[in-house]
Formats: C-alpha cells, sequence, structure tokens
C-alpha cells in the first residue's frame, strides 16, 4: 500500500469516530465552532502521528486522549484550568449533593423512580436531551470523567492515567456524577404527570 | 452484612467499571432482591451508560439546517 492511499484508510477509519470526539469535545466546549476545530485539529494531529499509535489502547481512547489534550490546552489558555489533576483534586464534584440524596441510615430520601423500558427510553429523542442537559448541569471534571467512561468508553484506568488522579478519586468521581445525573433526569425527563404516586419520604 | 441503599450504590456505580470482590456482590445481589429503590438505580445506571453512547446520534440528527 502506498503512502496516499494508506493514509486516506486511516482517514476513513478516523471519520468513524468523529461523531463521538464531536459531541465530547462540544460538550466540554459548548461551542460548535470550538469543538469543530478541535475535532479537526486532532484528526490532523493523530493523522501526523499514526505511527505513534501503538495499539496497545483503542483507536478512539488514542484520539480522545489527543483531544482532551487540546480541550485541556484550550481551558489553560483561557486560564480556566491549570492542569486536569488539579482541577480533579479541587473539584468535589458535588459530595453535598450526593450525600443530600440519602437519609443519616443510608436510605433515599426520594425513592428512585422506575424510568421504564429502557428499550423505549432510548428511542426517544427527550430522554437524551435531558441526559445531555444533566451532563451540562455537572462540574466541568465530573462531566469529563462521565463522557471519558461511559460515552467515550475509555476504562477507568486509562481515564486516571491521562488525568492523573488516583483510581480511588476516578472511581468517587465517577460515583457522584452518576448519582447527580439520575438525580437530575428523576427532575428534567420524568415529567410530573408521568410519575407515580408513590409514597414519598417526604412531602 | 446487610448493606445501606447508599454503599449499595457506590457499588452499583463500581461494577460498571471494575468487577467487584466476591463478598461486594454477593451482598449488592442479597440487597437487590429485597429492595426495589436499589433496584430502579441499577437500571437507571444502565440505562445512562447506553444513552451516553447514543449521545452522539443526538448531534447528527441536530445538524441539517444549522449553520
Amino acid at each position: 500500500m502506498n503512502e496516499t492511499s494508506n493514509s486516506t484508510a486511516i482517514g476513513i477509519e478516523f471519520d468513524s469516530h468523529r461523531p463521538y470526539l464531536f459531541k465530547f469535545a462540544m460538550l466540554q466546549t459548548r461551542n460548535r465552532d470550538t469543538a469543530e476545530d478541535l475535532v479537526q485539529e486532532t484528526l490532523v494531529a493523530a493523522l501526523a502521528a499514526a505511527q505513534g499509535f501503538s495499539g496497545k489502547s483503542s483507536l478512539r481512547t488514542w484520539l480522545t486522549s489527543i483531544l482532551l489534550h487540546k480541550v485541556v490546552d484550550l481551558r489553560r489558555k483561557a486560564g480556566r484550568q491549570q492542569s486536569i489533576s488539579i482541577d480533579a483534586a479541587q473539584d468535589d464534584g458535588g459530595a453535598e449533593a450526593v450525600e443530600a440524596l440519602f437519609r443519616e441510615n443510608g436510605r433515599y430520601v426520594e425513592l428512585p423512580e422506575d424510568w421504564g423500558d429502557p428499550a423505549q427510553a432510548l428511542t426517544q429523542r427527550r430522554f437524551l436531551e435531558a441526559l445531555e442537559a444533566c451532563v451540562q448541569g455537572l462540574s466541568e471534571t465530573a462531566a469529563q470523567v462521565f463522557l471519558l467512561r461511559d460515552m467515550m468508553g475509555l476504562s477507568t484506568e486509562e481515564i486516571c492515567s491521562e488525568l492523573s488522579v488516583s483510581s480511588t478519586n476516578c472511581s468517587v468521581l465517577l460515583y457522584r456524577a452518576r448519582m447527580r445525573l439520575r438525580a437530575c433526569l428523576e427532575q428534567k425527563w420524568l415529567a410530573p404527570d408521568d410519575r407515580r404516586r408513590r409514597n414519598r419520604t417526604r412531602p | 452484612m446487610m448493606r445501606s441503599c447508599k454503599e449499595v450504590s457506590e457499588l452499583l456505580s463500581a461494577r460498571l467499571d471494575r468487577k467487584l470482590r466476591f463478598m461486594d456482590g454477593f451482598g449488592l445481589r442479597l440487597h437487590l432482591a429485597m429492595c426495589n429503590a436499589c433496584t430502579q438505580v441499577a437500571r437507571q445506571f444502565e440505562l445512562m451508560r447506553t444513552g451516553a453512547a447514543e449521545l452522539p446520534t443526538l448531534e447528527d440528527a441536530k445538524r441539517p439546517g444549522e449553520k
């Protein structure tokens, strides 16, 4: 295979990851033009460094890692983030918000709702829109870990190493992000009419 | 032995990221068998994960007409 067709083949493979990279960049920067630029830069950088791809991680993980550093660079330039690890260490990720979901005996203050048939929910645009809105309500670090894990499919080991945080810290960030997301979805996704009239432990 | 809903919620998140230790997995199953609230949370976490992987499709649907 000559060099041109080889890079074309790589380009086509990159394209399948583009929607994921774009969505990640979009949710992290909240600006379409910026997100498009970042993804473009990422793919160009990746193409130039394709030989540096060891194959130890998946292609998406590798691309995500390049993109993540571009997002962080951008934030650093904007003076909003010193380094991912410092940010992760300082971010309490809504610890209090999670504590508030439970009573002292470890039971839920508000009983979790039945979200119905998963297959049906996923076909609802409203569910995905609510999920996206709730992700945007998280702190930057919390949104970052959740998206890296559950949207981009990185392993926790990969996330810890990318963000230079301990695996315990990583798990805690993920836990708090998920708990806040589910609480948010109960508000944003389940309209009051949909809610089952259950016995609430608090009116 | 019996874990609280709060402890179980931590295990429900953890099991999405790693294999639980035997006793944790056992305690989790025991609790889920008796607790509807935590069973719902388990389903919610799964749905959130599947939904997150679907988010990029949302953007595609939005694209025509924009810009």
